[in-house]
């Protein structure tokens, strides 16, 4: 029964900087830009996170930080795929580059040389830190970060269906020019949902460097940001679609933990393919069946149809 | 032209530039109010150009725009609709997954508290709005569900909720039915008697005479002039429009029908969805005649077209050239068999627009070993291969074999396909929308290139939305409607009344 | 035309203005993180050409990012984005690496195997992500940086495994010595050879303190073939025809599936190929326990971008990438500025040139400017004057 609550305790902890990630990629596909550069702004928010929460001592200002610093690099993004009709995914790649660069640099650069963090205070768990200690539900007591997910998914799905920035932003990532000619401006929807998209991926990244650990490390995001791509696929651009598939992808690496603690016969090695490989068999199972916002990754110069 | 507040609109000088190319130099148009003034002139002649300039989509470099007697400066979509401007774009501008209600308030949504929408208020709106002009629309469907006609009505509602008094129409009624047609100058006659103005982009000229007051010709950009189209006809419009006396008649020579050359049994094909979109679908087209398939878009002509170039699966029935099954193999079985098509988007399906037009003429005949033995290619025997289409086809610029094919215009991208299509000699010709997007002197070109191949013996079918196309080329007439043949007539045998019922899925009688 | 004009709008200036730009903004980056960016620049600079045994470094680490270039470069003109020549990279080290240490065959066919066994790795990871697009549509990055993770852990499975560990240490064991590229190998530690090089110093050098191999002559040569095949052949049009318009290409008969898993197949064989001839050419000829990623594949796509995705292209661009990575380390090591300022620089380099726009827009600028200065001289003296420049 113990390990049923850890398993489920871990499969929380890890689907929550997916949900981030993918709550990220949401917002900005619906508005017709994709971004690959997911994974880099959660990197950033990575080094942000822990940078701000050690200095200030105060893990909310590391995770508000994180936001912002996502948002910034995201803008990067924003002028590239919206202002200058870039290719949108040579963008995003060169943000995956930029920011790991970037990160460790400023790492450095704050830590004496050091290519990782000091541990930093760490936000708070739900229940407080003995919260449910010595029950069978400890593990339930999950990371604050978990079910701040949970809420901006909630929140980013009712401004998607139920109000009119929810409208636009969809009819812009569906057929832009429609939207023009009513008036909407979609450079400036395309704009805001980048930055909120780069200001989700750094909140993810800080779930990671302040939340499960305690620190920035180099590997501290090692492929999530490209995970929780797959999982807006796999959720068909839905909040709560992503949300899930997160979840998933989440509960397999939690697999990865649990199994490779035991006297289990898989090498370790092997085991954390585990993820990775699910991502490409959910990917072959449900792309078919998915489809993307029209507009998605087709920049938008006026005057063109 | 005074400036007055008996108009409704009043552009005068109107100078556009892209770059170095000048769409529109000095064009004047005055619209009185209450009136269906139509603009014509020729694809490419800067009709819908200058209606972009009136809805804001594009800022004139030189001229005035006057309303009701004021000088109006509109610098965007938003604010030509708070000068009661609304335009129906020809490419309707509508979000395919959205509903009726969503896609008309969309920009302009009806709210409750802080932005959150009252979709049960704004059905009511739009229901008020579909009744009073009798537009009978359901709000709750989504666009993907609806017909072409029915869509046509959302846009002009969607203008209406914006409290239009000015409706531009671009080419509304390139994808409709006679029938369909018939209804919108309806409701466009109704407009106007509830006090609302009509700007009609067109090239067609039967639709001017039966709906509009006054025309307005453009050509290349300069201002022809504006007729009272009671006093004019059709043949001094289309003089005016093209600069030269043109024949509206296609000329050719009976047919003289050899064997049949294709032949289709019970076809069924999918689409991309999963319906069915030809259905049990029969039809014979034999050498030296043009086999023309008349019908609304939608209708299964492209799996039709498809399934023959093997780009989509049949799921029964059979496809034969020539006796040799071709059904379910692949595109290349289907050109070596003697089947040459000239597609309905040529951007999509036609050209590799990167490559240059060298490159371009040999996209399925480079496997040849006319132009290279094994993996090599030459490059010298496809420039003077492309050299002789150019000649024989007069496409412009001569000398264009290493320009890049984006490059070219619209017609000489659908003579560089013609000419890759017929240079093969095929025993088929299919052509799809051959003539989309053309201006005259490039239809007449076409035409007469079906008509030669024809009488070169090649069987050809046409498939077109343009009625009048089918009705002018063939030799034989088919209706397609609902993935099935309809009927079947010989030229001259049928009138358009019958075949726009038939379109429509009415009874022949 | 203008001259000026005419070398704004021209490929080569959009990279210079990327590489441009990267400087700078590094030079901005270190400023405001204390360190002087001219003395960076010039260790930068002094790290990578300072000494023969520099440069020939430089041109050994060019051989790995110059094929993962290439391969990137050939998938992104037939229409694929190849980010997973990383992967590819990997399982090319590791397959050679387990040939090459189970075979122990005679120079002439133990090196055209592992070398193969390379090929292969890298070739079926790529046909895997290229059937998964052309058979289920999905998308060739998301797929490809998955292969990278699988290729990754792999690799480490295999270090590990009791057959290929090398005891007491985090590396697989090496290869036969049969499998190796380096130059005149066993001859420069001879006596002879050693007698022979006392009289040459920059050649002692670069034999004896480098690994200098066989590999980067491969590598132009494969770059060479590439671009052979990409203008010259038919196969290189098809898959040129699929990579532009997937539709026409379809439509004129041209089998689109066929081509893109051979297009992903290639590029995956020319990164296997550039872990083989790592395995082969460099010490210690093995593979080891892999931290992070080792950025092969990355840097490859940055020389392809610079270069336009021009093979040929290619060459320069590796050079000047190696150069840049190698030359960063004395960066470090002299002026105690992170090294990792050349990721920046890098990665800003790569985003400049995804901004199509720039050189372009600039062009417009001299031209309008042009057209002014000549209106302006127009009006002055009522006449237009004629056009100095063609």
């Amino acid at each position: 029964m113990e390990s049923f609550f850890l398993l489920i305790g871990i499969t929380l902890m890890y689907s929550t900087p997916l949900v981030f990630g993918a709550l990220g990629g949401v917002i900005s596909e619906r508005s017709g830009v994709t971004n690959i550069g997911i994974e880099g702004m959660m990197v950033i928010g990575a080094i942000a996170g822990a940078a701000g929460s050690y200095f200030t001592g105060n893990p909310w200002v590391g995770f508000l930080a994180a936001g912002v610093a996502g948002a910034l690099v995201a803008l990067l993004h924003a002028v590239a795929s919206v202002s200058f009709a870039a290719d949108q995914t040579i963008s995003g790649v060169a943000i995956n580059m930029l920011a790991p660069g970037l990160a460790l640099f400023a790492c450095r650069s704050f830590f004496e040389g050091a290519a990782m963090s000091p541990i930093a205070p760490k936000l708070p768990k739900v229940l407080g830190e003995s919260g449910l200690a010595g029950t069978p539900f400890v593990n339930l007591n999950v990371n604050v970060t978990t079910v701040l997910a949970l809420i901006f998914a909630i929140i980013m799905w009712f401004v998607l269906y139920r109000t009119k920035w929810g409208l636009r932003v969809r009819a812009v990532g569906e057929h832009p020019a429609a939207a023009d000619t009513l008036g909407i401006n979609v450079y400036k929807v395309r704009y805001v949902c980048v930055l909120l998209s780069g200001m989700f991926a750094g909140f993810g990244g800080a779930s990671v460097s302040i939340a499960i650990i305690s620190q920035f490390t180099q590997t501290a995001i090692s492929g999530q940001g490209f995970i929780a791509m797959a999982a807006v696929i796999f959720g068909k651009w839905t909040p709560f679609g992503a949300y899930g598939a997160c979840l998933l992808f989440g509960f397999t690496q939690a697999l990865v933990i649990i199994l490779g603690g035991g006297d289990f016969v898989v090498p370790s090695q092997i085991l954390s393919m585990l993820p990775y490989a699910m991502t490409i068999i959910v990917l072959v199972l449900f792309v078919g069946r998915s489809v993307a916002p029209k507009a998605d990754g087709i920049p938008y110069i006026k005057g063109s149809r | 032209m005074e400036v007055s507040s008996e108009y409704a609109v009043q552009m005068h000088g109107i100078v556009k530039r892209f770059n170095t190319f000048t769409a529109l130099d000095g064009v004047d148009l005055d619209v009185r109010k209450q009136t269906v003034h139509a603009i014509l002139g020729e694809n490419g002649a800067g009709k819908t150009t200058l209606m972009n300039i009136l809805y804001g989509l594009y800022q004139a470099d030189e001229g005035t725009i006057h309303m009701g007697g004021k000088e109006v400066a509109i610098t965007s979509p938003t604010e030509a609709i708070e000068h009661g401007i609304g335009m129906v774009h020809q490419h309707f501008m509508l979000v395919e997954n959205f509903t009726v209600t969503e896609n008309i308030i969309l920009g302009d949504e009806v709210c409750g508290a802080a932005g959150v929408l009252d979709m049960r208020k704004a059905r009511e709106e739009v229901m008020a709005l579909s009744n009073e002009y009798g537009f009978d629309v359901d709000p709750d469907a989504r666009i993907q569900d609806i017909t072409v006609g029915m869509q046509q009505r959302v846009e002009i509602l969607k203008a209406l909720y914006r409290g239009a008094e000015i409706l531009i129409l671009d080419e509304p009624t390139a994808v409709l039915t006679p029938q369909e047609i018939d209804k919108l100058i309806e409701i466009m006659h109704d407009l106007i008697a509830k006090g609302k103005t009509i700007i009609i982009i067109t090239h067609k000229l039967r639709e001017i005479m039966q709906s509009a007051d006054e025309c307005s010709i453009i050509r290349r950009g300069v201002y022809m002039g504006t007729v009272d189209v009671k006093t004019s006809s059709e043949t001094e419009l289309a003089s005016k429009m093209v600069g030269r006396n043109v024949n509206l008649t296609v000329e050719k020579t009976p047919a003289h029908p050899g064997d049949v050359v294709l032949s289709i049994r019970g076809l069924t094909v999918k689409d991309d969805r999963g319906i069915e979109q030809v259905r049990g679908l029969d039809l014979d087209v034999r050498s030296g005649e043009i086999v023309g398939i008349a019908g609304i878009d939608g209708n299964g002509q492209q799996e039709l077209v498809d399934a023959i170039t093997n780009l989509a699966k049949a799921e029964s029935g059979s496809i034969k050239m020539k006796g040799k099954e071709l059904t379910n193999t692949t595109p290349r079985n289907t050109f070596v068999s003697g089947v040459a098509t000239i597609p309905s988007d040529r951007h999509r399906w036609g050209l590799v627009l990167p490559f240059v037009v060298s490159e371009n003429t040999v996209l399925e005949r480079h496997v040849d070993d006319e132009f290279g033995k094994g993996i090599n290619l030459d490059y010298d025997k496809l420039r003077s291969y492309t050299t002789d289409l150019i000649k024989q086809f007069d496409i412009r610029p001569v000398g264009c074999e290493d320009e890049r094919m984006s490059g070219l215009s619209g017609g000489n991208q659908q003579k560089a396909i013609i000419a890759r299509m017929v240079s093969s000699e095929p025993e088929l010709l299919i052509a799809f929308q051959p003539t989309r997007g053309l201006d005259v002197g490039a239809i007449e070109f076409v035409h007469k290139t079906l008509i030669a191949e024809r009488d070169r013996g090649a069987a050809i079918l046409l498939i077109s939305f343009e009625l009048d196309e089918v009705m002018d080329v063939s030799d034989t007439i088919a209706v397609i409607y609902h993935g099935q043949i309809t009927g079947t007539f010989a030229q001259g045998t049928v009138d358009e009344n019958k075949l726009g019922l038939l379109m429509a899925g009415g009874e022949a009688k | 035309m203008s001259k000026l004009e005419k070398f704004l709008r021209s490929r080569f200036a959009a990279a210079l203005f990327a590489v441009l730009v990267g400087f700078v903004i590094s030079a901005v980056v270190l400023a405001v993180a204390g360190y002087d960016p001219i003395a960076s620049f010039a260790a930068l600079f002094n790290g990578s050409f300072g000494k023969p045994k520099y440069i020939s470094n430089v041109i050994i680490k060019a051989t790995p990012i110059l094929l993962t270039g290439v391969s990137v470069a050939f998938a992104f003109k037939t229409g694929l984005f190849n980010i997973g020549a990383e992967g590819q990279y990997i399982l090319g080290t590791t397959l050679a690496t387990m040939v090459g240490v189970t075979l122990n065959l005679p120079m002439p066919f133990q090196l055209p195997l592992v070398l193969l066994a390379g090929i292969v790795g890298g070739a079926a990871l790529g046909a895997f992500v290229g059937w998964l697009k052309a058979k289920f549509g999905i998308h060739e990055v998301i797929t490809s940086i998955m292969c990278n993770w699988i290729a990754f852990y792999f690799c480490n499975f295999i270090v590990n495994t009791k057959t290929f560990h090398k005891p007491d240490s985090s590396s697989a064991l090496p290869v036969n010595p049969s499998s190796y590229t380096t130059i005149l190998g066993t001859w420069k530690k001879s006596e002879a050879g050693k007698e022979f090089l006392k009289g040459i110093p920059w050649l002692r050098e670069i034999l004896l303190k480098t690994d200098i191999n066989a590999g980067f002559a491969v590598a132009i040569l494969v770059a060479v073939i590439i671009g052979f095949v990409l203008t010259r052949t038919k196969l290189g049009y098809e898959l040129r025809a699929v990579g532009f318009n997937r539709d026409a290409a379809r439509f004129s008969g041209i089998p689109v599936e066929r081509n893109i898993v051979l297009s992903m197949l290639i590029a995956g064989a020319i990164s296997g190929l550039a872990g083989a001839l790592t395995i082969t050419g460099i010490a210690p000829h093995t593979i080891s326990l892999l931290a992070a990623m080792e950025s092969y594949g990355f840097n490859g796509m940055s020389v392809a971008f610079i270069a336009g995705c021009s093979p040929i292209g290619c060459i320069p661009a590796s050079i000047m990438f190696s150069a840049l990575i190698y030359g960063g380390m004395s960066v470090q090591q002299s002026l105690g500025a992170p090294s990792d300022i050349i990721n920046i620089m890098i990665g800003t380099i790569v985003f400049c040139t995804a901004l199509p726009g720039i050189t372009p827009v600039l062009a417009d600028l001299v031209h309008k400017k042009r057209e002014e200065r000549d209106d302006a001289r127009t009006t002055k003296n009522g006449t237009p004057l004629p056009e100095k420049e063609a």
